[in-house]
């Protein structure tokens, strides 16, 4: 790793970060001692209130990617990168809450692949369990290396000291502290990025003339980059033409492949979140987790987006390195599109806000929210990591019936395990770059059809395993084809698709991102219905419990109103068509 | 969280929010024009302030879990 770095810290900074890493450390060893049995370390002993395991919920999703990702995103799309919240994430968390959770923590499952083992049978499990634990490491090992390669951008940090001692420190308080260390520090953690952010925001909008000098400045970009006047500040304008907008695609393709497939498929079943929701104190306060995330995730575009909007405004109309957002460079030379205009590094959108606006006291402390993102990021894929893989894998296939200790103590080592993998591919990341594009890709593959295999299980008691793992395979499949014979405009065939042909031409890569995942969808639920129906399903009585219509109803009638989740549930959704409203 | 769990997480947060609370409230009183403050922040002691809130904070978390703990079960 060559080159100066962007800046240098001071001396405060540095202290900031010191104050930072020993409470994480006092953490996990403050909790080792209640660490008794397998319950405690894999799902926190289900003791957390429902605000702690809710803020756990969003914060493990937020890691530093999607922090410098939705700055990014921001400084590329504009305000509509909020669909990814407002549509891509709230509506899936209020239908997880209020009708999903009662079966995973109602059943004795510990996991949500063990779900699929009860729902269903074995191989539905396995496969769903085996995917999981190949992903999470991957994701673990590609943060890791998004953050060697910042910070050393940075400030100029070794590589190699950075993902070694980020992994060192994960590693201690993880392995002493189980997934309540994980937790309490995803908690820390989102008080750090609300922390380090507002001010963030506060300065830059000063900087560029508030709300107003904002607009006016980002309507000269959507017309340097021929879109309508407003693109980048109103979340809805242009939606009808995939053509008319910054994101590229039209309003129906981002309602059902955004708000719904893929935003059902990741906060419904993903292992990573509701595992948070599982360490819950009582069915109630795990109902109310992801209904208590939801929030804080509606405010936080104006956290992570912002600074990447007020970015491209501090770019625009600016040259050379005046400009905030610094240009891409291939070979030492600035990167410059077809139409003679200057390719932007989006990614160092967030992380040049920090360092420009920022005095050193605050830059440490913006620096430190970044880094406790990472590093959350990383444990939370840990710890869903060992679980699935002591619970679904150890000890379903390799040694059943062991003692709780065992286990406890198998949970630790798949910690270290867990760790290591990632490392490895983190370096694996930094030499193959193709490598990691194709493992997203089939990543995406996988995932897109999850959620249609959910909502039969739960919904439909007809769903029979056969049917279930058969059409998973099938939504596999179906999104490879679809993605196989289109590609986004512009682009030639290869890993963005197009390796069996051309058939269909997308406007941008989000459009075809959406359309592969409603394809994946609905073959995954045609081919379970279908193969539900000639296979033998299991009698009703194995099934209480586990399918919607044969489990008693949740009692929510003995809460005061305040706390139901339903309560809950409707004053989100009041907020949330508010948001949209105001920023139509 | 007051229960057998031993450790209540608003002590933790309050903790490490007002000794960072303190180190930038002292840092923005003792060099306000600190080394890399760029002209944006300029006119504003980001330190001091924002220093100040998130002290308030930690004190606040702290005090909230002092009260959760001595609460009778």
């Amino acid at each position: 790793m060559e080159g100066n770095p962007i800046t240098h810290l001071a001396t405060i900074d540095y202290a900031i970060m010191a104050v930072y890493f020993i409470a994480v450390l006092g953490v996990g060893f403050a909790l080792k001692r209640v660490m008794r049995t397998s319950t405690d370390f894999f799902l926190a002993g289900k003791t957390l209130p429902a605000w702690v395991t809710g803020l756990a919920f969003i914060s493990a999703n937020l890691g530093a990617q999607e922090v410098i990702g939705m700055g990014a995103s921001g400084a590329k799309y504009g305000i509509a990168t909020s669909h990814f919240y407002w549509i891509g994430a709230i509506p899936a968390m209020l239908f997880v809450g209020l009708f999903m959770m009662p079966f995973y923590y109602g059943s004795r499952a510990r996991s949500v692949p063990e779900y699929l083992k009860l729902r269903f049978d074995e191989k539905t499990r396995t496969l769903n369990a085996a995917t999981f634990a190949v992903m999470t490491i991957f994701s673990s090992g590609i943060s890791m290396y998004a953050m060697g390669k910042l910070f050393n951008l940075l400030l100029g940090w070794s590589f190699n000291t950075s993902v070694l001692a980020s992994a060192a420190i994960v590693l201690a308080y993880v392995t002493l502290g189980g997934l309540t260390s994980a937790i309490y520090n995803e908690v820390l953690q989102f008080f750090l990025i609300v922390f380090g952010f507002a001010p963030l925001v506060w300065l830059g909008l000063k900087s560029v003339g508030g709300w107003d000098g904002l607009t006016a400045k980002l309507n000269a970009a959507s017309i340097a980059n021929g879109l309508p006047e407003g693109s980048y500040t109103h979340a809805w304008r242009g939606m009808t033409h995939a053509a008319t907008n910054p994101i590229g695609v039209e309003w129906f393709g981002l309602v059902m492949g955004l708000g719904f497939v893929l935003s059902f498929g990741y906060w419904c079943t993903d292992f990573l979140v509701v595992q948070r929701a599982m360490a819950a104190d009582s069915m109630t306060a795990a109902r109310r987790t992801p209904l208590i995330a939801a929030f804080p995730k509606m405010i936080f575009p104006f956290l992570v987006i912002l600074p990447g909007m007020i970015a491209l405004a501090l770019t625009v109309g600016h040259t050379g390195a005046t400009g905030m957002i610094p240009a891409k460079m291939a070979n030492g030379v600035p990167l410059v599109d077809a139409a003679g205009r200057t390719v932007l590094d989006f990614d160092l959108a967030t992380p040049m806000m920090l360092v420009k606006l920022f005095p050193s006291g605050m830059l440490g402390l913006g620096l430190t929210a970044l880094l406790a993102s990472f590093m959350s990021g990383m444990a939370g894929n840990v710890t869903a990591f060992n679980t699935v893989w002591t619970y679904d894998l150890y000890q379903s296939h390799i040694k059943p019936g062991a003692s709780d200790e065992h286990y406890l103590w198998m949970g630790r080592v798949a910690t270290v395990g867990g760790i290591l993998l990632s490392i490895a591919a983190a370096y694996v990341a930094g030499s193959f770059n193709n490598i990691m594009d194709l493992l997203q890709l089939v990543f995406a593959f996988v995932n897109a059809p999850l959620f249609a295999t959910f909502a039969l299980g739960m919904f439909w008691k007809r769903t029979t395993g056969h049917g279930a793992f058969t059409g998973l395979l099938a939504g596999t499949l179906g999104a490879a084809i679809h993605h196989g014979l289109t590609l986004p405009l512009g682009a030639t065939a290869g890993v963005k698709g197009g390796y069996f042909g051309l058939v269909h031409t997308y406007p941008s890569e989000l459009a075809q991102t959406f359309w592969t995942a409603i394809v994946a969808w609905t073959t995954c639920f045609v081919v379970s219905i279908v193969v539900s129906l000639v296979t033998q399903p299991r009698a009703e009585s194995e099934l209480t419990g586990l399918v919607y219509s044969l489990t008693p109803k949740p009692k929510d009638r003995d809460l005061p109103w305040s706390k139901r989740p339903a309560t809950l549930a409707l004053i989100v959704i009041v907020l949330i068509v508010g948001l949209n409203l105001i920023f139509l | 969280m007051s229960d057998m769990e031993g450790m209540d997480i608003r002590a933790p947060i309050g903790g490490l929010f007002s000794v960072l609370g303190m180190m930038l409230v002292l840092y923005g009183s003792f060099a306000p024009r600190s080394v890399g403050a760029s002209d944006a922040s300029g006119g504003v002691n980001v330190n001091l302030w924002w220093g100040a809130v998130m002290l308030v904070f930690g004190v606040i978390m702290l005090v909230m879990s002092r009260r959760a703990m001595s609460r009778p079960e």
